[in-house]
């Protein structure tokens, strides 16, 4: 019992911060229909601002600022770089966030070197906040989830209550009529995609430290992002907080499950030896494939469900 | 077509010379190591250290001739990435490779180096390794042309499991390792030796996770602590070892870790005072052993490379030792050739810090003392203002990690011939 509440607090928190992660990417595909390659990125970029802005002024201030520079980041690329390119369709958009995550990746290396920065959780949240059976609960991973919540309401609030929500909205599906109302809808995909960037950045504040701020970092949650986005279905935001948590959760108990063909031929009576052909395969158990899971996930779902959990769009 | 001058011949001569001089001099040096990535704090630490050593070789002149340089290649600890380094190494004619994270590399550079000697008699590579302790490499896979520096794993298990075997208390172990050649024969190691030394030990768990893709250990530790293990064994490094220890913490787990590397740099500072009594390590030194031969080079490298960021600090003795030894053979063979150098390294004997040490020759295993250390609170003297932040009792503990306040006590000291074991290598000389 201790194990599967733990196991399943963690898989929450961890999916948690999946989601905070993959929210961005999934808005802005929604919005603009462009794949953001680089958004891995942004998260990136977002930790290393935090690290650098908690050395002078501390964490907290850290948690709003970074942030709001990583979204100007992402405003900037989005009015310099990405609305030049968009006439060229969305190979070239797909082109152009490939070769900035590139871009993004070496000006990290040349800023802050190519090994891991201290950038360490701060002494307030330092600790344990409760303890279930035996198990202590670190105070971070709770501020994690938070963070994370406050964010999905924040976003669900702005996009479907506020003025410029519902303006994204409707340049959404009529982009002319918004116009001729008068509505700058180029400013409002810069927006979108300046929000989406300081999401990710958002992050990044928040994982770097819980984790490892290193410049390989955003090439290695690069792929489950997409994998997130893909199983939730392309664009719906309800469809990637399902997809974060499924995957969190999944990922967080195949670990714990030490189960291979091996033992499930056993139980039917047949016993496969090392000498078997195929044997290291056979002797594969859950917990040693569990890192490959999401993505056999992803091929699952594209092969039986093409438009993921919640998307809209037929594949 | 082509007539003979003078000029020509003494051209020729020249040339000649200096095509067959082997007695550079300068010597330069290949580090093939993570210079970038999740390990890339490793692989700085062993490259500052290489430095500063060859450094105290060229004042004292210890190979009696050539000055030694290290050349930095990132290896990215990728074994294709260090394929590639190995080829501009290669490529640029430096001769010595050096190379220790990660025996996945190891492998993959031991293959090619194997190869290209073959095929290029007259332009040989040197390896020498200072850290990949997969058994394989003097065992099955062993090569003329490859010299290991550091224990390897299997005669580390067997040091450890000694050392626990006689502590009754010890029920349930739990094996958590990298899912590689390392990790794996970590795993088959514990497993064997307990099993020989302690049949009623039982083993809770064997655990092998991809190395340097976990960013979050937290299931990996709930499970730990779903087993009951009374003992964790791991072979983690890097920061999959300092966030396995760190998840521990914050789970509040209180079992005792015996490591291969929890005292590399990097690996104390997540677990801070929670580590105290329970991370084990078991290395050919650390900065508290008595005495201390080594402590003012230590002091010296710390003062000149140490932090920030804190983890940079001594730590690979093993470094020295080879690079002393490397110069030693140069200065026996009076040459830089690489078959040379490596026919002298070959059985030397050699007088290091810790006790006499010994370049296996059936194998090209060095033989030298182990310690197994657990962390303690380091030593407050009311005397000493550094030590202000202190709280231990025990004067042993001197120096501590990472300003965690907390540094390692030996806990046992293993000879040289204990730590040897038997070989399998049918060596193959040129």
């Amino acid at each position: 019992m201790e194990f599967f509440l733990i196991s399943m607090l963690n898989g929450i928190s961890y999916g948690l911060l999946l989601f905070m992660l993959s929210a961005g990417l999934t808005i802005i595909f929604s919005m603009m229909g462009v794949l953001n390659f680089a958004h891995a990125s942004f998260y990136m970029i977002g930790a290393y601002f935090a690290y650098q802005i908690s050395t002078y002024i501390g964490f907290w201030p850290a948690l709003v600022i970074a942030p709001l520079l990583v979204g100007a980041v992402g405003m900037a690329v989005e009015r310099y770089g990405l609305r030049t390119v968009h006439k060229y369709g969305h190979v070239a958009e797909l082109l152009f966030t490939f070769g900035l995550a590139y871009l993004i990746e070496e000006t990290v290396h040349l800023v802050w070197g190519r090994s891991s920065v201290e950038y360490r959780v701060p002494p307030s949240l330092d600790g344990s906040l409760f303890t279930l059976y035996t198990t202590t609960y670190p105070i971070y991973r709770v501020f994690m989830m938070a963070v994370s919540v406050s964010m999905l309401i924040g976003i669900y609030l702005t996009l479907t209550r506020s003025r410029i929500g519902l303006v994204i909205q409707a340049a959404l599906t009529h982009p002319q009529t918004v116009e001729t109302l008068g509505h700058d809808v180029p400013r409002v995909f810069m927006l979108v995609f300046g929000g989406g960037s300081a999401l990710a950045g958002l992050a990044g504040v928040i994982g770097g430290n819980a984790f490892v701020t290193e410049p390989g970092m955003a090439a290695a949650v690069g792929p489950i992002v997409f994998v997130i986005v893909v199983v939730g279905g392309m664009g719906s935001l309800a469809g990637a907080f399902i997809a974060s948590l499924l995957i969190g959760v999944l990922q967080t108990f195949s670990v714990a499950l030490d189960y291979s063909f091996v033992d499930l031929f056993a139980r039917l009576g047949i016993a496969i030896g090392p000498d078997a052909p195929l044997a290291a395969l056979w002797d594969l158990t859950i917990s040693q494939a569990a890192p490959v899971l999401p993505y056999l996930l992803m091929v699952l779902m594209l092969i039986f469900r093409p438009k993921g959990i919640m998307g809209t769009r037929e594949g | 077509m082509f007539k003979l001058r003078p000029t020509h011949a003494a051209l020729f001569l020249v040339s000649a010379l200096f095509a067959g001089s082997a007695y550079a001099e300068t010597l330069k040096i290949a580090y093939i190591d993570p210079l970038s990535g999740f390990f890339a704090n490793v692989g700085e630490i062993g490259l500052k250290q290489f430095q500063f050593v060859a450094d105290d070789i060229n004042k004292r002149n210890l190979t009696g001739g050539p000055k030694l340089e290290m050349v930095a290649f990132d290896g990215k600890g990728s074994p294709q990435e260090s394929l590639i380094m190995l080829k501009k190494v290669i490529d640029s004619g430096i001769r010595i490779i050096t190379q220790g994270n990660s025996s996945a590399v190891a492998g993959a550079l031991i293959d090619a180096v194997n190869k290209h000697n073959e095929r290029n008699p007259d332009k040989t590579i040197l390896y020498l390794n200072y850290a990949a302790v997969d058994p394989d490499f003097t065992n099955s896979k062993c090569s003329f042309w490859h010299f290991r520096f550091d224990a390897n794993s299997d005669m580390k298990m067997e040091a450890l499991t000694t050392y626990m075997a006689k502590d009754p208390k010890i029920k349930n172990v739990y094996l958590i390792n990298q899912n590689y050649s390392f990790g794996q024969a970590v795993s088959r190691a514990a497993k064997a030796d307990l099993a020989r030394k302690r049949p009623d030990i039982k083993i809770v768990g064997d655990d092998l996770h991809p190395i340097g893709a976990v960013k979050d250990f937290a299931p990996y530790v709930a499970k730990i602590k779903a087993s009951n293990a009374d003992v964790v064994i791991t072979g983690n490094w890097g920061n999959d070892m300092s966030l396995l220890v760190k998840a521990a913490k914050d789970a509040g787990l209180n079992t005792p870790f015996y490591t291969y590397y929890g005292g590399l740099p990097g690996a104390v500072t997540p677990i801070g005072e929670a580590g105290e009594g329970k991370v084990k390590q078991i290395t050919e030194w650390h900065m508290n052993v008595t005495p201390n031969k080594t402590e003012k080079f230590a002091n010296a490298f710390n003062k000149k490379y140490g932090g920030p960021p804190a983890y940079i600090s001594f730590y690979f003795l093993r470094g020295n030792i080879e690079m002393y030894m490397l110069a030693e053979a140069i200065k026996q063979a009076k040459s830089t050739d690489p078959k040379a150098i490596a026919l002298k390294l070959e059985g030397m004997k050699y007088a290091g810090d810790e006790g006499e040490v010994e370049m296996r020759a059936s194998d090209h295993q060095l033989i030298q003392p182990l310690y197994i250390s657990t962390l303690a609170k380091a030593f407050h003297n009311p005397k000493d203002p550094t030590t202000a932040k202190f709280t231990g009792k025990d004067k042993e503990v001197k120096y501590d990690q990472e300003n965690t306040g907390l540094g390692f006590k030996t806990d046992a000291r293993i000879e040289a011939y204990v730590t040897a074991q038997p070989t399998s290598c049918q060596m193959k000389r040129p």
